[in-house]
Protein backbone atom coordinates (compact mmCIF):
# COMPACT_ATOMS: atom_id res chain seq x y z
CA UNK A 1 0.00 0.00 0.00
CA UNK A 2 1.28 3.37 -1.06
CA UNK A 3 0.47 5.40 1.73
CA UNK A 4 2.79 8.39 0.99
CA UNK A 5 1.26 8.52 -1.96
CA UNK A 6 -2.62 8.46 -0.75
CA UNK A 7 -1.42 11.43 1.89
CA UNK A 8 0.13 13.31 -0.93
CA UNK A 9 -2.94 13.15 -2.86
CA UNK A 10 -4.95 13.98 0.03
CA UNK A 11 -2.99 16.54 1.37
CA UNK A 12 -2.66 18.20 -2.17
CA UNK A 13 -6.57 18.08 -2.37
CA UNK A 14 -7.08 20.09 1.02
CA UNK A 15 -3.98 22.59 0.50
CA UNK A 16 -6.58 23.33 -3.07
CA UNK A 17 -9.63 23.52 -0.56
CA UNK A 18 -7.90 26.24 2.24
CA UNK A 19 -6.04 27.92 -0.82
CA UNK A 20 -9.85 28.38 -1.89
CA UNK A 21 -11.49 28.65 1.20
CA UNK A 22 -14.01 31.29 0.25
CA UNK A 23 -15.61 29.36 -2.78
CA UNK A 24 -15.26 25.76 -0.98
CA UNK A 25 -16.41 26.56 2.37
CA UNK A 26 -18.03 29.97 2.50
CA UNK A 27 -20.07 30.07 -0.72
CA UNK A 28 -22.15 26.97 0.12
CA UNK A 29 -22.66 27.95 4.23
CA UNK A 30 -23.67 31.46 3.25
CA UNK A 31 -26.10 30.35 0.65
CA UNK A 32 -27.59 27.92 2.74
CA UNK A 33 -27.75 30.22 5.68
CA UNK A 34 -30.21 31.93 3.58
CA UNK A 35 -32.31 29.49 3.36
CA UNK A 36 -32.48 29.58 6.54
CA UNK A 37 -32.99 32.95 7.52
CA UNK A 38 -35.81 33.25 4.94
CA UNK A 39 -38.08 30.22 4.93
CA UNK A 40 -36.91 29.28 8.39
CA UNK A 41 -36.98 31.97 10.72
CA UNK A 42 -38.49 34.44 8.35
CA UNK A 43 -41.37 32.41 6.22
CA UNK A 44 -41.30 29.37 8.89
CA UNK A 45 -42.95 31.13 11.75
CA UNK A 46 -46.09 31.62 9.71
CA UNK A 47 -46.15 27.93 8.96
CA UNK A 48 -47.82 25.59 10.48
CA UNK A 49 -45.42 22.92 12.03
CA UNK A 50 -45.32 19.39 10.26
CA UNK A 51 -45.99 16.23 12.36
CA UNK A 52 -45.04 18.24 15.18
CA UNK A 53 -41.57 19.85 13.89
CA UNK A 54 -41.29 23.86 13.93
CA UNK A 55 -41.09 24.26 10.03
CA UNK A 56 -37.78 26.04 10.61
CA UNK A 57 -36.15 23.21 12.05
CA UNK A 58 -38.06 20.86 9.49
CA UNK A 59 -36.18 21.99 6.91
CA UNK A 60 -32.73 21.85 8.60
CA UNK A 61 -32.08 18.30 7.78
CA UNK A 62 -33.18 18.31 3.79
CA UNK A 63 -31.29 21.83 3.11
CA UNK A 64 -28.32 20.08 4.89
CA UNK A 65 -28.39 17.16 2.80
CA UNK A 66 -28.74 19.61 -0.63
CA UNK A 67 -25.55 21.22 0.45
CA UNK A 68 -23.72 18.06 0.99
CA UNK A 69 -24.80 16.88 -2.20
CA UNK A 70 -23.78 19.35 -4.65
CA UNK A 71 -20.43 20.10 -2.31
CA UNK A 72 -19.61 16.47 -3.11
CA UNK A 73 -20.78 16.01 -6.32
CA UNK A 74 -19.11 19.54 -7.40
CA UNK A 75 -15.55 18.71 -5.59
CA UNK A 76 -14.60 15.22 -5.91
CA UNK A 77 -15.61 15.99 -9.77
CA UNK A 78 -13.66 19.20 -9.58
CA UNK A 79 -10.99 16.90 -7.91
CA UNK A 80 -10.12 14.93 -10.94
CA UNK A 81 -11.28 17.34 -13.68
CA UNK A 82 -8.54 19.57 -12.54
CA UNK A 83 -5.62 16.99 -13.69
CA UNK A 84 -7.50 15.94 -16.65
CA UNK A 85 -7.78 19.45 -17.62
CA UNK A 86 -4.13 20.66 -16.78
CA UNK A 87 -2.48 17.85 -18.18
CA UNK A 88 -1.13 17.05 -14.92
CA UNK A 89 -3.14 13.49 -14.55
CA UNK A 90 -0.08 12.04 -16.47
CA UNK A 91 2.28 12.69 -13.18
CA UNK A 92 -0.79 10.51 -11.27
CA UNK A 93 -1.36 8.23 -13.65
CA UNK A 94 2.46 7.27 -13.62
CA UNK A 95 3.05 6.61 -10.28
CA UNK A 96 3.04 3.82 -8.23
CA UNK A 97 -0.28 3.68 -7.35
CA UNK A 98 -3.51 1.50 -6.97
CA UNK A 99 -6.60 2.29 -8.72
CA UNK A 100 -8.03 2.32 -4.70
CA UNK A 101 -4.87 4.30 -3.59
CA UNK A 102 -5.45 6.84 -6.03
CA UNK A 103 -9.56 7.37 -5.77
CA UNK A 104 -8.82 7.09 -1.50
CA UNK A 105 -6.64 10.13 -1.79
CA UNK A 106 -9.31 11.91 -3.57
CA UNK A 107 -12.40 10.99 -2.03
CA UNK A 108 -10.65 10.83 1.39
CA UNK A 109 -10.10 15.09 0.28
CA UNK A 110 -13.54 15.33 -1.09
CA UNK A 111 -15.48 13.73 2.12
CA UNK A 112 -13.49 15.55 4.80
CA UNK A 113 -14.44 18.82 2.71
CA UNK A 114 -18.46 17.58 2.65
CA UNK A 115 -18.25 17.00 6.15
CA UNK A 116 -16.32 20.30 7.43
CA UNK A 117 -19.26 22.16 4.98
CA UNK A 118 -21.96 20.30 6.98
CA UNK A 119 -20.49 21.26 10.20
CA UNK A 120 -20.19 24.29 9.53
CA UNK A 121 -23.60 24.53 8.31
CA UNK A 122 -25.43 22.96 11.44
CA UNK A 123 -23.82 24.99 13.65
CA UNK A 124 -25.03 28.31 11.38
CA UNK A 125 -28.57 27.05 11.33
CA UNK A 126 -28.35 26.43 15.05
CA UNK A 127 -28.27 30.40 14.67
CA UNK A 128 -31.39 30.84 13.05
CA UNK A 129 -33.72 27.88 14.08
CA UNK A 130 -33.54 26.04 17.02
CA UNK A 131 -33.17 22.35 16.07
CA UNK A 132 -32.51 18.93 18.08
CA UNK A 133 -30.86 15.88 16.80
CA UNK A 134 -32.29 12.45 17.95
CA UNK A 135 -30.01 9.83 16.85
CA UNK A 136 -26.65 11.50 16.07
CA UNK A 137 -24.49 9.09 15.84
CA UNK A 138 -26.88 7.65 13.07
CA UNK A 139 -26.98 11.22 11.60
CA UNK A 140 -23.14 11.31 11.57
CA UNK A 141 -22.91 7.78 9.45
CA UNK A 142 -25.64 8.42 7.17
CA UNK A 143 -23.78 11.68 6.45
CA UNK A 144 -20.38 9.91 5.96
CA UNK A 145 -22.58 7.17 3.74
CA UNK A 146 -24.07 10.36 1.60
CA UNK A 147 -20.80 12.08 1.68
CA UNK A 148 -18.76 8.87 0.04
CA UNK A 149 -21.12 7.93 -2.20
CA UNK A 150 -22.08 11.58 -3.71
CA UNK A 151 -18.18 12.13 -3.99
CA UNK A 152 -17.44 8.64 -5.92
CA UNK A 153 -20.34 9.93 -7.99
CA UNK A 154 -18.89 12.99 -8.46
CA UNK A 155 -15.13 11.79 -9.33
CA UNK A 156 -17.57 9.51 -12.32
CA UNK A 157 -18.57 13.47 -13.43
CA UNK A 158 -15.38 14.45 -13.29
CA UNK A 159 -13.64 11.55 -15.45
CA UNK A 160 -16.60 11.37 -17.91
CA UNK A 161 -16.67 15.32 -18.40
CA UNK A 162 -14.87 17.02 -21.32
CA UNK A 163 -15.31 20.61 -20.56
CA UNK A 164 -16.29 22.89 -17.77
CA UNK A 165 -19.39 22.75 -19.08
CA UNK A 166 -20.47 19.12 -18.53
CA UNK A 167 -19.05 19.37 -15.21
CA UNK A 168 -21.56 21.94 -13.97
CA UNK A 169 -24.27 20.29 -16.25
CA UNK A 170 -24.78 17.19 -13.41
CA UNK A 171 -25.16 19.36 -10.18
CA UNK A 172 -26.92 22.04 -11.95
CA UNK A 173 -29.39 20.53 -14.54
CA UNK A 174 -29.77 17.04 -12.59
CA UNK A 175 -29.39 17.62 -8.75
CA UNK A 176 -30.07 20.78 -7.97
CA UNK A 177 -33.89 20.32 -9.48
CA UNK A 178 -33.93 16.20 -8.04
CA UNK A 179 -33.00 17.61 -4.58
CA UNK A 180 -35.61 20.84 -4.66
CA UNK A 181 -38.08 18.54 -5.05
CA UNK A 182 -36.55 15.83 -2.93
CA UNK A 183 -38.46 16.51 -0.15
CA UNK A 184 -36.31 19.24 1.88
CA UNK A 185 -39.36 21.71 2.05
CA UNK A 186 -42.38 19.25 2.75
CA UNK A 187 -42.96 15.64 3.13
CA UNK A 188 -44.04 13.76 0.17
CA UNK A 189 -47.58 13.09 1.62
CA UNK A 190 -48.51 17.04 1.09
CA UNK A 191 -47.85 16.80 -2.72
CA UNK A 192 -51.13 16.26 -4.79
CA UNK A 193 -51.57 12.51 -6.70
CA UNK A 194 -50.11 11.81 -9.02
CA UNK A 195 -46.93 14.16 -7.76
CA UNK A 196 -46.51 12.46 -4.71
CA UNK A 197 -45.90 8.71 -6.50
CA UNK A 198 -43.64 10.40 -8.97
CA UNK A 199 -41.55 11.94 -6.18
CA UNK A 200 -41.13 8.20 -4.76
CA UNK A 201 -38.92 7.62 -8.09
CA UNK A 202 -36.61 10.63 -7.27
CA UNK A 203 -33.77 9.29 -5.18
CA UNK A 204 -33.17 11.79 -3.30
CA UNK A 205 -36.50 11.77 -1.67
CA UNK A 206 -35.20 8.57 0.41
CA UNK A 207 -31.96 10.77 1.23
CA UNK A 208 -34.00 13.07 2.69
CA UNK A 209 -36.79 11.19 4.56
CA UNK A 210 -33.52 9.08 6.30
CA UNK A 211 -31.77 11.93 7.35
CA UNK A 212 -34.33 13.71 8.80
CA UNK A 213 -35.41 10.36 10.34
CA UNK A 214 -32.03 10.76 12.49
CA UNK A 215 -33.05 14.35 13.42
CA UNK A 216 -36.77 14.00 14.50
CA UNK A 217 -37.79 10.42 14.83
CA UNK A 218 -40.02 11.02 11.47
CA UNK A 219 -39.67 9.57 7.53
CA UNK A 220 -41.62 9.46 4.74
CA UNK A 221 -40.38 6.13 4.00
CA UNK A 222 -39.11 3.55 6.10
CA UNK A 223 -35.03 3.77 6.86
CA UNK A 224 -34.63 0.80 6.23
CA UNK A 225 -35.53 1.33 2.99
CA UNK A 226 -33.43 4.55 2.56
CA UNK A 227 -30.63 2.59 3.90
CA UNK A 228 -30.42 -0.08 1.27
CA UNK A 229 -31.16 2.56 -1.29
CA UNK A 230 -27.85 4.64 -0.43
CA UNK A 231 -25.56 1.73 -0.02
CA UNK A 232 -26.80 0.47 -3.56
CA UNK A 233 -26.29 3.57 -4.96
CA UNK A 234 -22.75 3.33 -3.11
CA UNK A 235 -22.22 -0.15 -4.79
CA UNK A 236 -23.44 1.42 -8.16
CA UNK A 237 -20.58 4.30 -7.85
CA UNK A 238 -17.96 2.41 -6.75
CA UNK A 239 -18.26 -0.87 -9.56
CA UNK A 240 -18.73 1.65 -11.94
CA UNK A 241 -15.73 3.37 -10.88
CA UNK A 242 -13.25 0.09 -10.49
CA UNK A 243 -14.87 -0.94 -14.56
CA UNK A 244 -13.41 2.64 -15.06
CA UNK A 245 -10.01 2.11 -14.07
CA UNK A 246 -10.05 -1.76 -14.87
CA UNK A 247 -10.79 -0.45 -18.66
CA UNK A 248 -8.90 3.03 -18.77
CA UNK A 249 -11.92 4.57 -20.27
CA UNK A 250 -11.45 8.53 -20.71
CA UNK A 251 -8.57 7.97 -18.38
CA UNK A 252 -5.83 6.57 -20.62
CA UNK A 253 -5.28 6.11 -24.55
CA UNK B 1 26.61 -4.74 -20.03
CA UNK B 2 23.13 -5.52 -18.72
CA UNK B 3 19.73 -4.16 -19.62
CA UNK B 4 17.65 -1.86 -17.44
CA UNK B 5 15.03 -1.67 -19.69
CA UNK B 6 13.62 -4.09 -22.54
CA UNK B 7 10.34 -3.98 -24.43
CA UNK B 8 9.25 -6.45 -26.43
CA UNK B 9 6.47 -6.64 -29.13
CA UNK B 10 5.02 -3.32 -27.67
CA UNK B 11 2.35 -2.94 -29.78
CA UNK B 12 -0.25 0.37 -29.57
CA UNK B 13 -3.58 0.56 -31.52
CA UNK B 14 -5.89 3.45 -30.58
CA UNK B 15 -9.17 2.89 -30.57
CA UNK B 16 -9.48 4.53 -33.83
CA UNK B 17 -7.48 1.59 -35.81
CA UNK B 18 -4.52 4.06 -35.75
CA UNK B 19 -1.56 1.92 -34.71
CA UNK B 20 1.14 3.87 -33.16
CA UNK B 21 3.55 1.03 -32.24
CA UNK B 22 3.91 -1.97 -34.19
CA UNK B 23 6.02 -4.60 -32.39
CA UNK B 24 8.69 -2.23 -31.12
CA UNK B 25 11.74 -4.39 -29.44
CA UNK B 26 14.18 -1.97 -27.54
CA UNK B 27 16.90 -3.22 -25.09
CA UNK B 28 18.18 0.29 -22.48
CA UNK B 29 21.42 -0.82 -21.46
CA UNK B 30 22.23 0.26 -17.23
CA UNK B 31 23.74 3.57 -16.94
CA UNK B 32 23.72 5.06 -20.94
CA UNK B 33 22.15 8.10 -22.22
CA UNK B 34 19.83 6.71 -25.16
CA UNK B 35 18.51 9.21 -27.78
CA UNK B 36 15.19 8.14 -29.36
CA UNK B 37 14.66 10.72 -32.99
CA UNK B 38 12.13 9.72 -35.20
CA UNK B 39 9.66 12.56 -36.87
CA UNK B 40 6.91 14.23 -35.31
CA UNK B 41 4.16 11.33 -35.10
CA UNK B 42 6.62 8.23 -35.30
CA UNK B 43 5.38 6.62 -31.82
CA UNK B 44 8.14 8.48 -29.07
CA UNK B 45 5.80 9.66 -27.14
CA UNK B 46 3.77 6.87 -27.05
CA UNK B 47 6.54 4.39 -26.08
CA UNK B 48 7.24 6.93 -23.11
CA UNK B 49 3.82 6.88 -22.17
CA UNK B 50 3.45 2.63 -22.32
CA UNK B 51 6.48 2.40 -20.49
CA UNK B 52 5.47 4.91 -17.89
CA UNK B 53 1.88 3.36 -17.94
CA UNK B 54 -0.05 6.25 -18.59
CA UNK B 55 -0.87 4.78 -22.28
CA UNK B 56 -2.06 0.62 -22.15
CA UNK B 57 -0.06 -1.20 -24.60
CA UNK B 58 -2.27 -3.42 -26.95
CA UNK B 59 0.50 -6.41 -27.12
CA UNK B 60 4.05 -6.73 -25.81
CA UNK B 61 5.78 -6.77 -22.31
CA UNK B 62 8.25 -4.52 -20.45
CA UNK B 63 10.69 -5.58 -18.16
CA UNK B 64 11.97 -2.65 -15.95
CA UNK B 65 14.93 -3.27 -13.74
CA UNK B 66 13.62 -7.06 -13.89
CA UNK B 67 10.27 -6.20 -12.74
CA UNK B 68 7.42 -6.43 -15.26
CA UNK B 69 5.58 -3.13 -15.95
CA UNK B 70 1.71 -4.95 -15.82
CA UNK B 71 2.04 -6.76 -12.98
CA UNK B 72 4.70 -5.47 -11.01
CA UNK B 73 3.46 -1.89 -11.70
CA UNK B 74 4.68 -0.57 -8.14
CA UNK B 75 8.12 -1.51 -8.35
CA UNK B 76 8.59 -0.82 -12.04
CA UNK B 77 7.13 2.54 -11.66
CA UNK B 78 8.79 3.69 -8.30
CA UNK B 79 12.19 3.04 -10.56
CA UNK B 80 11.19 5.73 -13.43
CA UNK B 81 10.95 9.63 -13.17
CA UNK B 82 9.39 11.32 -16.70
CA UNK B 83 10.22 14.93 -17.45
CA UNK B 84 6.88 15.52 -20.22
CA UNK B 85 7.10 17.28 -23.07
CA UNK B 86 3.77 19.52 -21.78
CA UNK B 87 4.34 22.07 -19.71
CA UNK B 88 1.12 20.81 -17.56
CA UNK B 89 1.39 22.15 -14.26
CA UNK B 90 -0.17 22.93 -11.37
CA UNK B 91 -0.31 26.60 -11.56
CA UNK B 92 -1.69 27.47 -8.13
CA UNK B 93 1.00 25.35 -6.66
CA UNK B 94 4.44 26.62 -5.06
CA UNK B 95 7.45 24.84 -6.30
CA UNK B 96 8.46 23.29 -2.50
CA UNK B 97 5.35 21.93 -2.09
CA UNK B 98 4.86 20.25 -5.85
CA UNK B 99 8.44 18.55 -5.89
CA UNK B 100 7.23 17.27 -2.69
CA UNK B 101 3.99 15.84 -3.63
CA UNK B 102 5.91 13.85 -6.54
CA UNK B 103 8.35 12.44 -4.01
CA UNK B 104 4.83 11.33 -2.05
CA UNK B 105 3.18 10.30 -4.92
CA UNK B 106 5.79 7.87 -6.32
CA UNK B 107 5.88 6.08 -2.21
CA UNK B 108 9.14 8.19 -0.79
CA UNK B 109 8.87 9.30 2.69
CA UNK B 110 9.69 13.03 2.80
CA UNK B 111 13.28 13.63 2.44
CA UNK B 112 13.91 17.52 2.57
CA UNK B 113 17.41 17.25 2.22
CA UNK B 114 17.38 15.49 -1.25
CA UNK B 115 15.05 17.43 -2.61
CA UNK B 116 17.41 20.81 -1.66
CA UNK B 117 19.73 19.10 -3.37
CA UNK B 118 17.65 18.87 -6.31
CA UNK B 119 16.48 22.45 -6.61
CA UNK B 120 19.70 23.43 -6.04
CA UNK B 121 20.82 21.57 -8.85
CA UNK B 122 18.31 23.14 -10.95
CA UNK B 123 18.89 26.68 -9.65
CA UNK B 124 15.22 26.42 -8.64
CA UNK B 125 16.64 27.25 -4.73
CA UNK B 126 15.64 30.19 -4.74
CA UNK B 127 12.63 30.23 -6.38
CA UNK B 128 11.01 27.06 -4.17
CA UNK B 129 8.41 29.97 -2.97
CA UNK B 130 7.30 30.98 -6.35
CA UNK B 131 3.98 29.70 -7.87
CA UNK B 132 4.54 27.81 -10.68
CA UNK B 133 2.03 30.27 -12.67
CA UNK B 134 4.76 32.82 -11.96
CA UNK B 135 7.83 30.99 -13.23
CA UNK B 136 8.95 31.40 -16.91
CA UNK B 137 8.86 28.18 -19.61
CA UNK B 138 12.31 27.42 -18.74
CA UNK B 139 11.86 27.20 -15.14
CA UNK B 140 8.82 24.98 -15.46
CA UNK B 141 10.56 23.14 -17.49
CA UNK B 142 13.36 23.05 -14.60
CA UNK B 143 10.60 22.32 -11.87
CA UNK B 144 9.26 19.41 -14.20
CA UNK B 145 12.88 18.11 -13.75
CA UNK B 146 12.85 18.30 -10.30
CA UNK B 147 9.68 16.45 -9.69
CA UNK B 148 10.72 13.62 -11.87
CA UNK B 149 13.87 13.77 -9.74
CA UNK B 150 12.39 14.17 -6.77
CA UNK B 151 12.04 10.17 -5.77
CA UNK B 152 15.45 9.40 -6.69
CA UNK B 153 14.81 7.14 -10.08
CA UNK B 154 17.74 5.04 -11.89
CA UNK B 155 15.55 5.55 -15.22
CA UNK B 156 14.92 9.27 -16.00
CA UNK B 157 12.64 10.01 -19.18
CA UNK B 158 13.02 13.02 -20.75
CA UNK B 159 10.29 13.75 -23.95
CA UNK B 160 11.57 16.50 -25.70
CA UNK B 161 13.89 18.10 -22.81
CA UNK B 162 15.18 21.51 -24.33
CA UNK B 163 12.05 22.44 -26.73
CA UNK B 164 11.35 26.11 -26.43
CA UNK B 165 14.26 26.22 -23.94
CA UNK B 166 17.04 28.57 -24.88
CA UNK B 167 20.43 27.90 -25.59
CA UNK B 168 21.97 28.73 -22.25
CA UNK B 169 19.35 26.91 -20.64
CA UNK B 170 19.68 23.82 -23.03
CA UNK B 171 23.46 23.87 -22.16
CA UNK B 172 22.62 23.89 -18.27
CA UNK B 173 20.78 20.48 -19.13
CA UNK B 174 22.78 18.81 -21.04
CA UNK B 175 25.35 19.67 -18.05
CA UNK B 176 22.43 18.20 -15.66
CA UNK B 177 22.25 14.97 -17.57
CA UNK B 178 25.28 14.37 -17.40
CA UNK B 179 25.78 14.64 -14.39
CA UNK B 180 22.81 12.36 -13.34
CA UNK B 181 24.03 9.75 -15.48
CA UNK B 182 27.57 9.80 -13.48
CA UNK B 183 25.72 9.22 -10.13
CA UNK B 184 24.23 5.81 -12.30
CA UNK B 185 20.79 7.09 -13.62
CA UNK B 186 19.96 5.52 -17.07
CA UNK B 187 18.44 8.11 -19.61
CA UNK B 188 16.18 8.13 -22.35
CA UNK B 189 15.13 11.12 -24.44
CA UNK B 190 13.07 11.72 -27.47
CA UNK B 191 14.42 14.54 -29.20
CA UNK B 192 14.05 16.83 -32.59
CA UNK B 193 17.15 18.42 -32.28
CA UNK B 194 19.75 16.06 -33.80
CA UNK B 195 22.45 17.92 -32.66
CA UNK B 196 21.19 17.08 -29.37
CA UNK B 197 21.65 13.37 -29.30
CA UNK B 198 24.86 13.96 -31.54
CA UNK B 199 25.88 16.02 -27.97
CA UNK B 200 24.81 13.79 -25.58
CA UNK B 201 23.82 10.10 -26.92
CA UNK B 202 25.96 7.25 -25.94
CA UNK B 203 23.38 5.08 -28.11
CA UNK B 204 20.97 6.32 -31.01
CA UNK B 205 17.70 4.56 -31.89
CA UNK B 206 15.67 5.59 -34.57
CA UNK B 207 11.76 5.30 -35.15
CA UNK B 208 9.48 6.23 -37.41
CA UNK B 209 5.93 5.04 -38.36
CA UNK B 210 5.82 3.44 -34.98
CA UNK B 211 8.81 0.67 -36.04
CA UNK B 212 11.93 1.34 -34.35
CA UNK B 213 14.49 1.27 -37.78
CA UNK B 214 17.96 1.17 -36.20
CA UNK B 215 19.86 1.18 -32.67
CA UNK B 216 23.31 2.15 -32.78
CA UNK B 217 25.99 3.15 -30.72
CA UNK B 218 26.25 7.14 -31.87
CA UNK B 219 30.30 6.81 -32.80
CA UNK B 220 29.90 3.61 -35.04
CA UNK B 221 26.36 5.21 -36.29
CA UNK B 222 28.88 7.82 -37.96
CA UNK B 223 31.17 6.13 -38.55
CA UNK B 224 29.59 3.73 -40.58
CA UNK B 225 26.44 5.54 -41.96
CA UNK B 226 28.39 9.03 -42.22
CA UNK B 227 30.34 10.15 -45.32
CA UNK B 228 33.00 12.66 -45.71
CA UNK B 229 32.54 14.89 -48.94
CA UNK B 230 35.85 15.83 -50.66
CA UNK B 231 35.73 19.11 -52.80
CA UNK B 232 38.72 20.21 -54.90
CA UNK B 233 38.61 23.89 -57.11
CA UNK B 234 40.55 22.81 -60.05
CA UNK B 235 43.19 25.17 -61.89
CA UNK B 236 42.43 24.63 -64.79
CA UNK B 237 38.86 23.04 -65.84
CA UNK B 238 38.58 18.86 -66.23
CA UNK B 239 36.94 17.21 -69.35
CA UNK B 240 36.64 13.81 -67.56
CA UNK B 241 37.25 12.78 -63.99
CA UNK B 242 41.38 11.51 -63.63
CA UNK B 243 41.91 7.84 -64.05
CA UNK B 244 41.29 5.35 -61.35
CA UNK B 245 38.28 7.84 -59.98
CA UNK B 246 35.64 6.55 -61.06
CA UNK B 247 33.48 7.10 -57.81
CA UNK B 248 34.36 11.32 -58.79
CA UNK B 249 32.13 14.21 -59.99
CA UNK B 250 32.50 16.74 -62.12
CA UNK B 251 30.80 19.89 -61.79
CA UNK B 252 30.68 23.74 -62.48
CA UNK B 253 31.43 23.19 -66.27
CA UNK B 254 34.65 20.97 -65.29
CA UNK B 255 36.02 23.28 -62.57
CA UNK B 256 34.82 21.55 -59.59
CA UNK B 257 35.88 17.77 -58.62
CA UNK B 258 34.15 16.07 -55.88
CA UNK B 259 34.24 12.52 -54.19
CA UNK B 260 32.01 11.65 -51.50
CA UNK B 261 33.80 8.84 -48.89
CA UNK B 262 31.82 5.63 -47.15
CA UNK B 263 32.83 3.19 -45.33
CA UNK B 264 34.77 1.21 -47.27
CA UNK B 265 35.04 3.67 -50.05
CA UNK B 266 38.84 5.23 -51.02
CA UNK B 267 40.35 7.32 -48.20
CA UNK B 268 40.61 11.07 -49.22
CA UNK B 269 44.25 11.18 -49.01
CA UNK B 270 44.67 8.27 -51.28
CA UNK B 271 42.42 10.46 -53.85
CA UNK B 272 44.73 13.11 -53.46
CA UNK B 273 47.68 11.47 -54.57
CA UNK B 274 45.86 9.90 -57.66
CA UNK B 275 44.37 13.82 -58.25
CA UNK B 276 47.89 14.59 -57.97
CA UNK B 277 49.24 12.07 -59.79
CA UNK B 278 47.21 13.09 -63.05
CA UNK B 279 49.22 16.07 -62.59
CA UNK B 280 45.91 17.87 -61.88
CA UNK B 281 46.23 21.30 -59.81
CA UNK B 282 43.58 22.95 -57.39
CA UNK B 283 43.44 26.20 -55.81
CA UNK B 284 40.74 25.22 -52.84
CA UNK B 285 40.24 22.20 -50.75
CA UNK B 286 37.43 21.75 -49.16
CA UNK B 287 36.08 18.71 -46.97
CA UNK B 288 32.85 18.50 -44.88
CA UNK B 289 32.18 15.08 -42.51
CA UNK B 290 28.38 14.32 -42.58
CA UNK B 291 26.72 14.89 -39.33
CA UNK B 292 23.91 12.67 -37.66
CA UNK B 293 21.38 14.96 -38.89
CA UNK B 294 22.58 14.40 -42.91
CA UNK B 295 22.23 10.55 -41.67
CA UNK B 296 18.98 11.20 -39.95
CA UNK B 297 17.25 12.27 -43.06
CA UNK B 298 19.14 9.54 -45.17
CA UNK B 299 17.42 7.20 -43.34
CA UNK B 300 14.07 8.92 -42.49
CA UNK B 301 13.81 9.51 -46.33
CA UNK B 302 14.76 5.98 -47.87
CA UNK B 303 12.52 4.21 -45.53
CA UNK B 304 9.40 6.64 -44.61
Amino acid sequence: MNLHGVAAIYKFEMARTFRTLAQSLATPVISTSLYFIVFGAAIGSRLPPIEGVPYGAFIVPGLVLLSILMESVSNASFGIYLPKFAGTIGEILSAPLSAFELVLGYIGAAVTKSLMVAAVTLVVARLFVPYHIDHPVIALAFLLMIAVSFCLFGFLVGLVAKSFDQLQTVPLLILSPLGFLGGSFYTIDMLPEPWATIAMANPIVYLVSAFRWSFYGISDVSVGVSLAATAGFLALCSSILAWVFKTGWRLKA
Amino acid sequence: MDDILTLSGVEKRYASGHVALHGVDLAIRRGEIFALLGPNGAGKTTLISIVCGIVTPSGGTITVDGHDAQRDYRAARAKIGLVPQELATDMFERVWDTVRFSRGLFGCPPDDAHLERVLRDLALWDKRGSRLAELSGGMKRRVLIAKALSHEPRILFLDEPTAGVDVGLRRDMWALVRRLRDQGVTIILTTHYIEEAEEMADRIGIITGGRIKLVEEKAKLLATLGRTELHLDLAEPLAAVPAGLADATLSDEGRRLSYVQREGSMPIPQVLRIVEGAGVTYTGIETRRSSLEDIFVDLIGEKA
